[in-house]
């Protein structure tokens, strides 16, 4: 435990530094997970990239000046809000609140509860997520609420593909494109796998490219654990808005990514780590930011 | 004993349309949604003259509650419309996860609640939406008496910061609630005085309640009615200081006898002063194709039925 340095935020990280900070993300992951012996580390792991290139490089945002109405800043609503322990650690290195707070993670009156909430007043959280399938609703009615105050900047969302099997998701790709809800860029977490098993034995989400496209959203496909490629494409994501459609990036990730033993597998969605193999995950991830 | 004579003859949903336009004029930040119900949640005059803050979201309630709750976010203050079973039930999860939990600024107003709706049937008539809203925590929960009340409500409800639910219905009823008089969310209305029996009634059937008063007065029994147009929070003190002076208590609503008014009655008083209590509430069933009228009657919500229970909690005194 110490006190940690944040990751600057003012400036966009380089690709090397985003590498860097996604390492840390990835050992603050385990480390939250391992030290309350419960939360979701697979999901987390596979989406550090994404959510590290999204706070360090690509939202325009003030986490010092942070309030529930974002005027004038970039929002993002995590949908499947069991990949909490990434988004606590981006939004701890990013500067909303101290590093050190991560070890409180699902503890007795911790503001970091197992899924994100606004109920415990955490800096960054604008939405309560965790029942699956309600956050492109928010999203949309956010992004309409930007439109109706004169408001550019944009709003983000990520799922999971597993989230994709519910309706209201449906209900939500329907009405973005039928109302040109253009200021939006939504990501789905594509990695093929759920809590019993792969996506595609469990309920097959078909060809989801077609899917996406077929409901009137401009779709992307990108690497999400190459961080070259995520940032290359979540800037033509950027250039697609305000062309009258909503903005899809099927982004392929590996469940797990960065811990060996926990990848090719959906065996780690939501189980913690022993002693063991928090060693042994820690040993593959370096330390760059300092542990909280 | 006319203390309160009939003004007109209007729909409470209607009360809420006009409380909507008004708001409209009154605050930008005043947003409504509607599921493909426009015209039956009376929702046309807003639309029309705020083309830009209205959104239609087509038959997607669950959809509609969620973007209700982004639109919070930024400083908008949502109405939702549409029937009272697509406003609760259906999308329990979804006013609950992003809407209560999440603490958002959210209006749900509801209309064709309970058996009044009529001859569309069971699968409209909700009687089970109090109970489901009054359990979320944060949520308020109003059910205005006529046309005039549901618009003051209406109004009144916007200047509420946090989620509402909003109940009303679909046919004609005596307008009788004078249209100056105050409306405060929390704060009942004692309509008529009285020394014997407590009558405690929501939404439609405070004019059933009014109507049992004058029947009981021929009796000899004085009646004290009470408009309780907040189920949550209920005003305890209004419910305990009348008992106090009558001893017994009648609770009238157009829901369940499990979960709604009734309920919330009897779990103040259990808690505070224990009081002989009679339900006129519908009897843990569903309802059924049929007009206003008939359903009432049949189900045992009309003023006949509120006079019996009155005389059978005034023999348990």
């Amino acid at each position: 435990m110490s006190t940690t340095p944040t990751a600057a935020t003012a400036t966009k990280a380089s690709i090397s530094e985003l590498q860097r900070i996604a390492s840390q993300v990835r050992r603050d992951i385990v480390r939250q997970v391992h030290g309350v012996q419960s939360g979701h580390p697979g999901g987390s792991l596979g989406c550090a990239d994404y959510l590290t290139a999204l706070y360090f490089n690509i939202l325009r945002h003030d986490p010092a000046n942070w309030d529930m109405d974002g005027r004038g800043q970039d929002l993002f609503f995590l949908s499947n809000g069991h990949i909490s322990p990434v988004w606590y650690s981006v939004l701890a290195r990013s500067g909303y609140f101290p590093v050190s707070e991560l070890a409180t993670f699902r503890k007795l009156n911790t503001r970091l509860q197992g899924h994100p909430t606004t109920h415990e007043g955490l800096p960054g959280v604008r939405m309560a997520s965790g029942s699956l399938g309600q956050g492109l609703s928010v999203a949309i009615g956010a992004a309409l609420a930007k439109k109706l105050n004169g408001d550019d900047r944009m709003v983000y969302t990520l799922h999971g593909d597993g989230e994709l099997q519910e309706g209201q998701i449906w209900e939500a790709a329907m009405f973005a494109a039928s109302k040109k809800v253009d200021n939006l860029i939504s990501t789905v977490d594509y990695n093929g796998r759920q809590i019993d098993g792969d996506v595609e034995d469990v309920l097959s989400l078909g060809d989801l490219k077609a899917k996406w496209s077929a409901f009137g959203w401009d779709v992307l496909e990108t690497e999400g654990n190459d961080m070259t490629a995520l940032v290359a494409t979540l800037n033509e994501a950027k250039g697609r808005t305000g062309k009258g459609k909503p903005v899809m990036i099927l982004m392929r990730t590996e469940m797990g990514q960065g811990v060996d033993f926990m990848m090719n597998s959906h065996e780690w969605h939501g189980i913690a780590p022993n002693d063991q193999q928090l060693a042994a995950a820690l040993a593959q991830l370096e330390e760059t930011l300092g542990d909280y | 004993m006319e203390a309160y004579p009939v003004l007109d003859q209007k729909d409470t949903r209607s009360g809420f349309g006009a409380g909507l336009l008004e708001l409209g004029r009154r605050n930008p930040n005043v947003v409504a949604l509607c599921a493909d119900l426009t015209g039956s949640l009376k929702m046309d005059a807003f639309k029309k003259e705020f083309p830009e803050r209205f959104v239609q979201v087509g038959i997607a309630e669950a959809n509609m509650m969620g973007i209700a709750a982004g639109l919070t976010i930024g400083g908008k203050i949502p109405f939702t419309g549409t029937f009272a079973n697509f406003s609760t039930g259906r999308v329990y999860d979804q006013v609950r996860q992003s809407i209560a939990y999440a603490g958002k600024n959210v209006k749900i107003c509801a209309s064709h609640a309970g058996l009044t709706l009529g001859e569309d049937g069971a699968t409209h008539q909700i009687l089970e939406d109090i109970g489901l809203m009054r359990m979320l925590p944060g949520m308020a929960v109003v059910v205005p008496a006529d046309f005039n009340q549901t618009k003051a409500a209406t109004l009144a409800i916007a200047e509420h910061e946090g989620p509402v639910y909003l109940r009303f219905g679909r046919p004609k009823w005596p307008v009788f609630i004078p249209a100056e008089m105050p409306f405060q969310i929390g704060k009942a209305q004692v309509l008529v005085e009285g020394a014997d029996v407590t009558l405690i009634a929501c939404g439609h059937l405070v004019w059933n309640a009014l109507k049992a008063a004058e029947e009981l007065a021929t009796r000899g029994v004085r009646a004290e009615v009470i408009n309780m147009h907040t189920i949550k929070p209920l005003d305890e003190e209004a419910v305990i200081r009348s008992v106090t002076r009558t001893g017994c208590v009648v609770t009238c609503e157009e829901h369940n006898r499990h979960g709604g008014l009734g309920d919330a009655v009897a779990q103040a008083l259990a808690t505070h002063r224990p009081t002989p209590q009679e339900y006129v509430a519908v009897n843990d069933t569903f309802g059924e194709s049929g007009t206003p009228d008939q359903l009432l009657k049949k189900y045992g919500l009309d003023t006949p039925d509120i006079v019996r229970a009155a005389l059978q909690v005034l023999a348990r005194k």
